[in-house]
């Protein structure tokens, strides 16, 4: 068959082309974001971005129940959205093979916490697949299919951010040539989780992990490498490879499914050794499953729990050939993310920092607000936490403090779980201000569709929900939406919402300047007139990375410039210039 | 035992600049030139205009997709500043191939630290091997700024086992077709420059 270079999520796409699957849902989020960008290329796959990772666990459940073939993917912190339907699911069992493909993030590249999302299968009770390159993302997702309908459960493939965005050479497999069969049948017994039926689920779940950690001794996905007899390492994932990097004399039990554990292969296995290490990222998961087996391991006692690991965090760990490396001495300034040049999202930053807000944040490109010199978010917890957050801390601020609360959320946020926040808020006669920043995209993991877009995944149209709507219909009396390009309208109209003493919200409504559909015409350039620029700096108070200071030669003042080439003509900085020193460029 | 012996290769830049597309390029000529490839980079947070990395290595067989720290053979910069800041992780012995350009991050940008001065110097100080290429430059004369980066893998190239014939087919397999004459221009001039 073919050979070619794929990322894992790339990987991950193409083994639900080949498995058969009809449909895939999601929710964006790194690294997991790619999976069903890619999956758009196979024309019979039904694949669809959905508001939350709960409701696209739903719809997967729903296709499976239908007969389908499914695949749901999201971020590790997205399971955790959707952990209501996955724990009764793995009750009920599937009919089409469910398979969940789960990214973590160690290291949090683009994350608020690094969860281990291994602890999940344990908990939900769900085998759990690990690969640990692009190949295996793609034999072990395919796998994935056929064990999820031989065992009746849904399986989990564990991916992290060194498996989804690493590439690899992968040789590519014949596509199942027809899809399962679908249609109604009627199994109330199985998939209607009342109390006497989940008691007769309840025990087959047990049974059925029984049956596998047996079954697992003797399949291809958990090997032994043999080597030279002294040391053993079970490992699995990403770290396998680190692990045959720094240790290649080692004997190693390769796992490619991590839960349940083959038990009696790990006996066998630890057996043979004096010396067993457990090399695995995060949490000891592996190791204190082992050790509850009475075997003795070393394992996080060396290697770290927090952040990811690397090869040479491993040498390390266990002094092998640890590298000096000569560290640079200067302090070297830092190189940050920013928003971009002509970003909706950087004067409304700017007008909350000047008013001085105690800002609830939430996840998107947004957060970055909270770097300076906007510097002008006080939290951000998770996906929609702005709204509840802002609602709880005016619970127990006077009068004056409590004018200052004002929550911050993107659009796709407010669709994902803001929406009871903002009910909440309303019901219980909270008097907070919510800002929603209307983007029209997705922009943080890579400008994706959600409902408010008008846009679907595969770009076709569709009804663009309607934020002020929405507010009005959970309550809010007072929905302004405003321009966020209009400086002194923005900070005019925030201050206005903060005063009132019950629930206002203000829509930001301005698209990304990097959205995909409908694309943003940019404006011409700004430059600076050396000569009337005073050195006052208030236009560096913005950020934005087009402009800078120049320091003027000595004895003479300095001057800030705009570099035309990045510079998107939004016109924030001009605003903010008492001195008329700004001018649009000639075209 | 499998053969160990590895290629590292580090990639260093600016999100925005097109690392992607050129570590695309490299992995594919060396996929076709006979080797096991893996690369490795982050997205997300790391884009809008951070600092990014990548990692490409080469070989009979390789296990790692990110470089073991202080094992680089090759550093391939971008932009000046984060050439110099992952200079830590590159073998004495090691060659760097940079682009002739500084972008200023925030707090250069705001007034608040100083671009660092000297940085040819200083990595000439460190490595064996320094290549600076003015890579917009030559993008120019090739006929589109845009293509600094295939300029720069033409430099890098020299460092390289596969030959010109295999640089010139995985390009044409990655680039639009329309923008493949002065991406292969660019290419030649980094060559030759490099």
């Amino acid at each position: 068959m073919q050979k070619t270079v794929l990322s894992g999520n790339e990987a991950f796409a193409r083994a639900a082309y080949e498995a058969g699957v009809a449909v895939a849902s999601a929710y964006p989020g790194t690294p997991s974001t790619e999976i069903l960008e890619n999956i758009t290329q196979y024309d019979r796959i039904d694949a669809s971005w959905a508001p939350n990772e709960k409701v696209a666990l739903e719809v997967g459940i729903g296709a499976s129940i239908g007969g389908a073939r499914t695949i749901v993917t999201m971020k590790h912190v997205g399971v955790n959205v959707a952990a209501d339907p996955l724990f009764t699911f793995s009750y009920t069992g599937v009919r089409g093979g469910l398979v969940l493909v789960v990214a973590d993030d160690p290291e949090m590249h683009s994350s608020q916490d690094e969860q281990d999302s291994r602890q999940y299968a344990r908990f939900a009770k769900v085998p759990m697949f690990e690969p640990a390159d692009s190949q295996e993302a793609l034999d072990f997702t395919r796998l994935a299919f056929d064990v999820s309908e031989q065992f009746d459960t849904p399986v989990f493939v564990r991916s992290t951010t060194r498996i989804s965005h690493s590439k690899s050479i992968v040789e590519l497999g014949e596509p199942l040539a027809e899809l399962p069969e679908t249609g109604l049948v009627r199994n109330p017994g199985k998939f209607v989780m009342l109390p006497s039926n989940a008691r007769v689920r309840h025990p087959l779940v047990e049974k059925r992990l029984e049956e596998m950690s047996e079954w697992a001794c003797a399949q291809g996905f958990n090997r032994i490498e043999a080597g030279d007899g002294q040391l053993g390492i079970i490992t699995s994932g990403v770290a396998y490879q680190y692990a045959r990097e720094v240790f290649p004399e080692a004997d190693i039990l390769k796992l490619g499914m991590v839960y349940p554990l083959p038990g009696q292969m790990i006996r066998d296995f630890a057996a043979r050794f004096k010396t067993l290490y457990v090399i695995e990222e995060l949490d000891p998961f592996i190791e204190e499953q082992v050790r509850a087996m009475g075997i003795v391991v070393t394992g996080k006692d060396k290697v770290p729990i927090c952040g990811e690991l690397t090869p040479g965090r491993l040498r390390e760990a266990f002094s092998v050939n640890p590298q000096r490396l000569e560290p640079i001495e200067e302090v070297l300034p830092s190189r940050p993310p920013n928003m971009c040049p002509g970003c909706p999202h950087r004067n409304v930053f700017h007008a909350l920092n000047r008013l001085k807000a105690y800002v609830t944040g939430d996840i998107g490109c947004y957060t970055l607000g909270f770097m300076p010199p906007l510097s002008a978010m006080d939290t951000c917890i998770c996906m929609g936490a702005s709204i509840g957050n802002a609602t709880g801390l005016s619970k127990v601020l006077d009068e004056e403090e409590r004018k200052k609360v004002v929550a911050v959320i993107g659009d796709s946020t407010f669709l994902h779980t803001g929406i009871n926040g903002l009910m909440d808020m309303v019901y219980n006669k909270s008097t907070a201000t919510v800002l929603i920043l209307d983007n029209s995209t997705t922009g943080m993991t890579g400008r994706q569709d959600n409902p408010a877009t008008g846009y679907t995944l595969d770009g076709d149209t569709a009804y663009q929900v309607d934020l002020e709507a929405i507010c009005r219909a959970l309550g809010v009396k007072h929905v302004v939406t405003i321009d966020p390009f209009q400086v002194d309208n923005t900070r005019a109209v925030i201050k206005e919402a903060m005063e009132r003493p019950e629930v206002s919200v203000v829509i930001t409504r301005r698209p990304c300047v990097l959205i995909k559909h409908d694309v943003v015409k940019t404006s011409t350039p700004l430059y600076v007139d050396q000569e009337k620029c005073v050195a006052c700096k208030a236009c560096l108070t913005i950020g934005c990375p087009a402009i800078s200071w120049e320091s003027g030669k000595v004895g003479e003042k300095g001057y800030c410039r705009i570099d035309r080439l990045i510079c998107n003509g939004c016109q924030v900085c001009m605003q903010l210039c008492k001195f008329d020193a700004f001018g649009v460029c000639d075209d | 035992m499998t053969d160990m012996t590895i290629t590292n290769i580090l990639m260093a830049g600016v999100g925005g600049q097109g690392t992607l597309l050129a570590s695309e390029i490299l992995s594919e000529v060396l996929m076709q030139a006979g080797y096991d490839v893996k690369k490795a980079e982050v997205h997300g947070m790391a884009q809008r205009g951070g600092s990014v990395v990548s990692h490409v290595r080469f070989g009979k067989k390789v296990f790692s997709p990110i470089i073991p720290e202080g094992d680089a053979d090759v550093l391939f910069g971008f932009e000046l500043l984060e050439t110099y800041r992952y200079l830590p992780l590159v073998k004495k012995t090691g060659a760097v191939v940079v682009n002739n350009l500084r972008i200023s991050p925030p707090s250069v940008a705001l007034g608040k630290a100083e671009y660092p001065q000297d940085i040819a110097r200083k990595l000439n100080e460190r490595v064996d091997n320094v290549r600076i290429v003015d890579g917009l430059e030559l993008a120019e004369q090739a006929g589109n700024s845009r293509t600094v980066n295939t300029v720069l893998l033409g430099a890098l190239s020299n460092t390289l086992a596969p030959s010109l014939e295999q640089w010139v087919a995985a390009i044409k397999s990655l680039v639009p077709e329309r923008f493949q004459d002065v991406n292969l221009k660019a290419f030649e001039l980094g060559r030759t420059a490099g």
